[in-house]
Parts: structure tokens; sequence; C-alpha cells
């Protein structure tokens, strides 16, 4: 399962043993299942699961917000920066492959406007936003890898112009989808 | 189990469509649509193809996979899908079985990568038993350590595809035109094509391979049975994005520009001519 710089650093901070063999080492960690927010250099953490002793933790950004197809938005007047989020990042695999749309294209909240590719699957990425492309990461072309490494930073996959900020109330703030990711992953 | 049964049973409901012969170009162009603007499942099963075919995924590399000097020789076709993973040759010996479903069609199922994976492998499982030791190794179908079925997926908002080309016989000489990859199974320990793949045929009949799927499709889902006909291309305006590469993509030379043109039509019309129309089975 691919593994984050966000989630290496959030279980280090921790003292959260990999694999985990039932109470953390260091820590009052409850035992599997239970969330733990923690806030850590303005990070939300997300104890999601842990599944035949391997632990997975998922970082949650507060500043950012969330669609419930696991891309997220960080919005700053009228740009927004789009990726893809730690949750989904471990959930696809490893990212061999990002297909970018151009650049002035127009883009449409919950359609897609481009895809990853995980070792067998292609895998949607839908627009939190409506607006315009303005840039795309050209660098996920040779190292589509940043998108598990980096989901939140190095990893961002376009910019746009934001048409208006009316599609902003139906995305979910940190703590939203926080619960919402809990209970995606409590109902397999 | 009876469709009455199954229903009753509260199963989902999918739609099978049985098919023989269909050219690969084809089947994908109807996966890609169906997944695209159907809001069913469907369970689509092509017993064969036509001519042999080169199929890679959505990033595939034709320098890096394939022998394109032979591939461009023998005038083999070569397809970029529109899913991910790696590259097959194909022919009338692939039996192909495809899964698009709703994402909540499934009851507890993830429309991510390894759960569906791991939920295709339950299909086939039973089929095995007494016969081979079946397993879903990584992301192949394996009777002990030989693949004999390469899967992949693509998965939308709301909507995923699995689809399988299973193995059911092979020319070896054909497998001289893929190389190496370059991203393999660990389980794969270095070891070529032939050393690494299986014939399904050398453990089950192709009738009983064909039967037997349908019997477990039909235990995991209250099965409709359709045929071409009930599908026809309602929307005309869907492009599917499922492509044959021309003969520059595959490297042929750009001085050659002219030649090349001249080769590209015959090249094109050498397929067309040869991908005769899908028989119902």
């Amino acid at each position: 399962m691919a593994r984050s710089l966000w989630a290496t650093r959030a279980a280090s901070y921790l003292r959260i043993n990999v694999p985990c063999r039932g109470f953390a080492t260091g820590s009052d960690l409850p035992i599997c299942g239970t969330r733990v927010g923690v806030t850590f250099h303005g990070m939300y953490l997300l104890y999601v699961n842990c599944e035949n002793n391997f632990l997975s933790i998922h970082a949650v950004l507060k500043d950012l917000k969330y669609a419930d197809s696991h891309e997220w938005v960080r919005v700053e007047g009228e740009s927004a920066t789009v990726g893809i989020t730690d949750h989904a990042q471990d959930h696809l695999g490893e990212v061999v492959y990002v297909e970018l749309p151009e650049e002035g294209s127009k883009v449409e909240q919950g359609a897609s406007f481009g895809a990853v590719e995980s070792v067998k699957a292609t895998s949607d990425v839908n627009s939190p936003v409506s607006g315009k492309v303005v840039e795309v990461n050209k660098k996920l072309s040779d190292s589509p890898g940043l998108v598990n490494s980096s989901p939140y930073e190095d990893g961002w996959i376009i910019k746009v112009e934001l048409e208006d900020d009316s599609d902003l109330p139906c995305l979910m703030d940190p703590e939203r989808y926080t619960k919402f990711c809990e209970k995606e992953d409590a109902s397999r | 189990m009876a469709a009455s049964q199954a229903r009753k049973a509260g199963l989902p409901i999918i739609n099978l469509l049985r098919v023989k012969g269909m050219p690969i170009l084809q089947q994908l162009h109807l996966e890609e649509r169906l997944l695209r603007t159907s809001s069913q499942n469907w369970c689509i099963i092509n017993d064969g193809t036509t001519r042999p075919t080169i199929v890679m995924g959505v990033s595939g590399k034709a320098k890096e996979l394939l022998e394109t000097d032979a591939v461009l020789r023998d005038e083999i076709p070569v397809i970029r899908r529109f899913t991910g993973g790696g590259t097959v040759i194909v022919d009338q010996g692939t039996i192909f079985v495809t899964f698009i479903c709703n994402k909540d069609a499934i009851s507890g199922l993830q429309s991510y990568p390894r759960p569906i994976m791991s939920w295709s492998s339950l299909i086939y499982k039973n089929m095995f038993q007494g016969i081979g030791e079946f397993s879903l190794r990584e992301n192949d179908y394996v009777i002990g350590n030989h693949k004999f079925g390469g899967n992949a997926q693509s998965i939308t908002k709301n909507r995923w595809v699995h689809h399988t080309s299973f193995l059911w016989d092979y020319e070896i000489s054909n497998m001289g035109y893929l190389k190496m990859p370059t991203r393999v199974p660990e389980y794969r320990q270095a070891r070529n094509h032939a050393e690494f793949i299986c014939r399904l045929k050398e453990y089950m009949s192709r009738s009983d391979f064909i039967d037997g799927t349908m019997d477990s499709v039909a235990s995991h889902f209250a099965l409709r049975s359709l045929d071409a006909d009930d599908i026809q291309n309602s929307s005309s305006q869907f492009e599917p994005s499922s492509r044959i590469l021309t003969r520059q993509e595959l490297g042929e030379e750009a001085s050659m520009e002219l030649v090349g043109t001249v080769s590209q039509i015959s090249y094109m019309a050498a397929i067309s001519s040869t991908c005769p129309t899908s028989k119902i089975a």
C-alpha cells in the first residue's frame, strides 16, 4: 500500500509503530478503528484502519475543502488548486501515470477532468469547482508518484480560475470529510 | 441459482451479453460507452476475438513495450485501451469477461482497485476446485504461479469496469511481439513469457469455462440475458477513447512520410477488412 510522507511524519510524531501490533508504543492511542484527532503543524489526522496488523493513517488538512470523490481544493481569492486526498492516494496505490487536461480548458464541479493510473486501474479525477484550467502540474508527467508522496503539496494536479464561489458551499470542511472517510471505510 | 431465486435473494440485476468473435476494438468501445452512459450493471463475455491484436494500457509506450519493427513488418494492430495496466496480445484463443457495475451494486465493496480486484477473483475461485490451484496473485489470475488471466480497470465517480483477458490458448510466436516490461509483478521472477503464462485449455474445456463463469455470475447477480440488438448505440455523441495507433506512433520513420501515408491507409484497410461482424454465442 502506498504511503505518503504526510502519514510517515504523522506516524513518527505519534510514535506509532508500523505494522501495528495492538497498542502503539509511547502513546495512549486506543486500539484499531478509532479516530484520532491531533493537530500537528496545522494537520488534522485521521486514524483510519488497522487491518491485518497494518496501520493506515490518512492526513486531512485544515485549510482545504473536500469533495465526496476525494479531491481537495485550496481556494485563494479567485484561484483554486486541486489534487486528490491522502485517503484517495492510499486506496489507489502507486500512481504510475497522470492524465492532465489542457491549459485553458473548462472544468465543471463534479465532472471528470483527468485521470490517474495506478498499476492496473485508471481512476477519474473530478473537479471540486467550476472554472478554467490556468495551469497543470507538468512535474507529474515525469514524476507521477508525487501524488502519493505529497498529495497536498508537490502532487497538486491543476490550478483553476474560479467562475464564482457558488460551488464552495457544496464541499466538505475537514471535519465533515474526516467523518465521510471513516463511514466509507467502516462500510467495508 | 435460478434468476428468479436470485432476485428473491435481493441480488443486484446484471445484463449479460454473450458474444463470439467480437473485434477487440469494438468490445472496448462498447465497454467504455456502457461505463460512461449506462446506469445498469453489465457482464460481457466475448468468446475469442478476430485477428491477433496487441492491446496496451492507457499509458503504454509502444517503443518500450513492443518489438515495433516486427509489429510494423507483420502489420499487427496495436490498440491503446481506456483502462490501466499492461500489454497483451489477443486472438481467437482469448476469452474476455468484463464487469461494468455501479459503485453501490455490490454490498460492502469499495470502488477502489484492490477491493474490486479481490471481489473479481471470487467469481472464478470455485470453478477450479479439484482442477488447479487458482488464486489471485498480485493482479493476475494464476494456476500455481503461472498466469492465465490479466486484469485491468477503469473507475469513474459512480461506476467501474473490470475486464479480464483469459489465455484459453495462445500462439507462443505471438509473444515475440512483446518486450519484457519494466514493471512486472514480483512473482514473475524474471521468467520470460513462455515460462510465466499457461493455457487455460490444459485445465478445462472452453465451454466448461464459459458456462462455469455464467453460473458463477448467476450466483452473485440476477441475470438478464441480452443480445447485441438490445444495445444498439443510442449515445451517438459519446466518443470512446480506445483507438488503433498509427504507424508513425509505432515509430515508423518520419522521413518515410509519403510511404508511411500509403502504408497507413493500407494498414487500416487491412485491419478493417479482417474484422468480421461479431456473432452472438
